[in-house]
């Protein structure tokens, strides 16, 4: 039985209380005016004027390519500003001031947003890992299943959350919301059989709904499995991840077109689903293998051993790799084709976000590649937990490329409310996890397989 | 080289481990063991060092990514810097990402041949090299253990293996010893 140290309890609500502080900070902060706009950008023209100026430059070449480009397909003036801001002085300083106004209003939603689905998608990614065990009828994973249920404990809260981002949000985040550029837009038009509020409201209910029913009923059976004498609940639960499985590999791609596509309702990937899935995959097997140590730590489960690290070490380094492997697939088409509509998303990701972009990519695939290469590194806690930081910062670092580029542009920077928002779902996550690691034994008797995974080794 | 060996046949692979462990505790040398299929663990249990064949094939990989670099940034950049379809080839970074595939096929063949060549050079494998089984049923569904008897009591050494539940033991005398 685990109880949540009471240091680690106040660590959590003193993270929770700092952040919530700046998260109210964030939104009080924010311009109300394009007056607020005009003084802000003067300071920031008297700071650094002249690199700026040459970054316009720069810019103004490919955005007024893509533009002409985007002109042709019938693209209306108003969207093709919301999609690619690279270009100021192009559109009239009166409208340019307008837009920043907007992206700087936009960004604490987006800094919440992204710390709020980073730790949602957490929880997601281990409840998929948990159905997938019990529907492959993994024999070495049973001793992990009241740690993976612990986690997705968050996943009710997290979720809600995230849904209430995402809806009223409303057109921070998502241009098709705002009915004006939709009347001069053809492309939205055609698009607005799919991406209108009410059929968006419903689909967002509709999977946090799935998810969370899975979660909660399979939670319940496993608990129930471990009073019972015979394997009623087991069996209900290997059907019901099955299920949980097809519902989730439909709704996480349409989740992934709806919250961040969508942001960009202009640009479309066939891989982006996947793409995200991948992200949050290998994000849940990092943090069961953090808390699996953390356990281990306080000497709460004998009966894991290292040999069960070393599986979740192969699986966040295979994961890492497959990341990679689906976030190149989609650079490098889209690049090496270089279709002006396509390559937008990316050239504004290079252009205004370089050293993240691509400094993601040493945190995410060279350092786990590296540290978990070698087959006895991943039987030591303390290399795993190296690895796990990596790819944790990695990972959060990808979610916030998903969103803020899309969303606030060049206007980003790493403040207050991004480490505020990161703070409090970092301080909710501790608080919550510990709460649902700590009502039952940590133990999942009565398993079929809980005598071959005690016994797992290699 | 020892040149009497004692051949011990075992019919189980349990049977065998048991024989393995209680051999080299009583000090015995265990020269060769020969079964039909890989048995768990024995290999630990003849107390063979670890392999190092993957730190080989990790090296091989670095030499073939070095190689597929060499060879692009020659060809592509240095030697001939075409323009072909508008891809920049300024520098190797530029144009990078159309030449990760075949950087990481090479990497991925220059480590899984190489490797596989290794393992044939180590383990002495070729084509038209004499199979070295002492007893054709060693493939099939038998057992063999090899014990050096040189500096030890050929009888008490033979009912010490009758012991551990070999079903046949003979004496080898090594013909061709030099």
């Amino acid at each position: 039985m685990y109880t949540l140290p009471t240091k680690l309890k106040l660590f959590s609500i003193i993270l929770m209380v700092l952040g919530l502080v700046g998260i109210i900070f964030g939104f009080l902060t924010t311009p109300k005016t394009i007056d607020d706009v005009r003084k802000i950008m003067a300071e920031q023209e008297s700071h650094h004027g002249e690199g700026h100026a040459v970054d316009g430059q720069d810019g103004a070449d490919t955005a007024n390519f893509v533009d002409e480009a985007r002109g042709e397909e019938g693209y209306s003036g108003a969207a093709m500003e919301h999609a690619t801001d690279l270009k100021a002085e192009g559109h009239g300083a009166a409208s340019h001031e307008e837009h920043v106004l907007h992206q700087l209003q936009t960004r604490p939603w987006s800094a919440t947003f992204v710390a709020a689905f980073f730790f949602m998608m957490i929880a997601l990614g281990v409840l998929v890992f948990y159905a997938i065990q019990f529907a492959s009828q993994a024999g070495w994973s049973p001793v992990l299943y009241r740690i993976m249920e612990g986690i997705t404990a968050y996943l009710l809260p997290g979720s809600v959350i995230v849904f209430l981002i995402v809806v009223f949000a409303g057109t921070h985040f998502y241009p098709w919301q705002d009915h004006e550029l939709v009347a001069g837009d053809k492309i939205l038009q055609d698009k607005s059989g799919y991406l209108n509020f009410p059929f968006f409201l419903i689909r967002g209910v509709i999977y946090i709904l799935g998810w969370n029913l899975y979660r909660y009923f399979s939670r319940r059976n496993s608990l129930a499995q471990a009073g019972a004498n015979n394997y009623d609940h087991y069996r209900k639960n290997f059907k019901a991840s099955v299920f949980f499985l097809i519902f989730f590999l439909v709704t996480e791609a349409t989740m992934s077109w709806d919250w961040f596509m969508s942001m960009t309702p202009h640009w479309y990937s066939t891989l982006f689903a996947w793409y995200i899935f991948a992200t949050m995959f290998v994000s849940g097997i990092t943090v069961i293998a953090l808390v699996t140590i953390h356990l281990k730590g306080l000497g709460l489960i004998p009966f894991v051993s290292d040999k069960h690290l070393h599986d979740l070490g192969k699986y966040i380094f295979a994961f890492s790799i497959f990341w990679t492997y689906l976030w190149f697939g989609q650079f490098m088409l889209i690049w090496y084709a270089n279709i002006p509509e396509e390559v937008t998303y990316f050239i504004i990701r290079i252009q205004e976000y370089q050293g993240l972009f691509f400094g993601m990519l040493i945190l995410n695939f060279v350092f786990p590649i590296l540290v978990l290469m070698n087959s006895d590194y991943k039987r030591i806690p303390w290399f795993v937990v190296i690895a796990a930081v990596f790819v944790l910062v990695g990972h959060y670092i990808d979610v916030f490329l998903l969103v803020m580029p899309s969303t606030v542009g060049h206007n980003w920077s790493f403040g207050i409310p991004e480490i505020a928002a990161l703070l409090f779902f970092m301080g909710l996550f501790i608080f919550v996890v510990g709460m649902g690691l700590g009502k039952v034994s940590l133990k999942p008797e009565n398993d079929p397989f809980i005598k071959e995974s005690e016994n797992y080794h290699f | 080289m020892a040149a009497t060996k004692i051949h011990a046949i075992y019919t189980d692979d349990d049977l065998l481990m048991q024989a393995v462990k209680q051999t080299r505790a009583a000090n015995y040398h265990i020269s060769e063991v020969f079964t039909p299929f890989p048995v768990h663990g024995l290999d630990h249990a003849v107390g063979l060092a670890p392999t190092r064949i993957a730190i080989t094939s990790f090296l091989y990989g670095l030499v073939g990514l070095a190689v597929a670099m060499a060879m692009m940034n020659y060809m592509m950049i240095d030697d001939w810097p075409q323009n072909i379809g508008g891809k920049p080839s300024f520098t190797f970074y530029q144009n990078m990402p159309t030449f990760i595939p075949i950087m990481f096929e090479l990497t991925v063949f220059f480590a899984g041949h190489l490797m596989v060549i290794t393992f044939y050079m180590r383990s002495k494998l070729w084509p038209f090299k004499k199979a070295e089984n002492p007893d054709p049923r060693t493939t099939d569904d038998r057992f063999l253990m090899e014990v050096d008897a040189d500096n030890h009591d050929v009888e008490k050494l033979s009912k010490f293996l009758y012991d551990t539940g070999a079903s046949e033991i003979s004496l080898i005398e090594n013909e061709h010893d030099h």
